[in-house]
């Protein structure tokens, strides 16, 4: 269910802080956040974030088309490899 | 023989039903389609005289429909793939992008089964 309107979308506040801190201070620094549930509002677009996977911070530039979106979708928390032997027989 | 939004040509079946031949027109809007157009639900296409056919058009127009509406879900696609999020790798690696399982089944998203030969046998 989508969340309603009159909350806005959810950024989390410490998150919210630093990136009015470095938009203010104009240097273009990596922002580390855990805050995957954070929706990308307009004020992101051009920041580089890195998003928490659960093992590593992956860096996130974020673009205009990613508003909207969640933190945590770029940041992927799953890394399939392939099956075993799925390799060998691309090979033959 | 009626040509609406381009190539089809719903065949001899009541209105309704053959305007969901379009792609992009489904019952609630052919209902809408015929109403706004002033012509009976149940007369077959092949009664239409031309100018029912022009006012079905017009008001068919008003959709995006066919060849528009595909590029435009297709353009979709491609924005999640292009920026890389969850849904957009998802849609690259042809599975399912809601969270539904992929042990068994989704066979929608993952096309016929591939057997992979010389599989251990589980448990022996």
């Amino acid at each position: 269910m989508a969340r309603s309107l009159k909350k806005g979308p959810y950024v989390h506040y410490s998150l919210e802080k630093k990136i009015q801190q470095t938009a203010a201070s104009g240097k273009k620094s990596v922002i580390k956040t855990w805050s995957r549930a954070s929706m990308i509002t307009p004020d992101f677009v051009g920041l580089t974030i890195a998003v928490h996977n659960g093992r590593q911070f992956v860096p996130v530039f974020i673009t205009e088309n990613m508003v909207g979106h969640k933190l945590g979708e770029f940041s992927p928390t799953r890394s399939f490899r392939g099956h075993a032997g799925a390799r060998n027989k691309g090979k033959k | 023989m009626a040509r609406i939004a381009g190539i089809d040509i719903p065949k001899q079946k009541r209105g309704v039903i053959a305007l969901t031949y379009i792609f992009g027109i489904g019952r609630s809007r052919a209902k809408e389609i015929l109403a706004k157009a002033e012509v009976s639900e149940d007369t077959k296409v092949s009664d239409w005289d031309d100018d029912e056919i022009g006012r079905i058009r017009t008001q068919a127009s008003s959709y995006t429909i066919e060849g528009e509406l595909r590029s435009e879900t297709q353009l979709n696609i491609k924005r999640l793939m292009d920026i890389g999020c969850y849904r957009g790798i998802r849609h690259r690696s042809g599975l399912p992008l809601r969270g539904q399982r992929t042990k068994n089944n989704s066979r929608t998203r993952k096309g016929k089964r591939k057997t992979v030969a010389n599989k251990k046998k589980a448990t022996k």
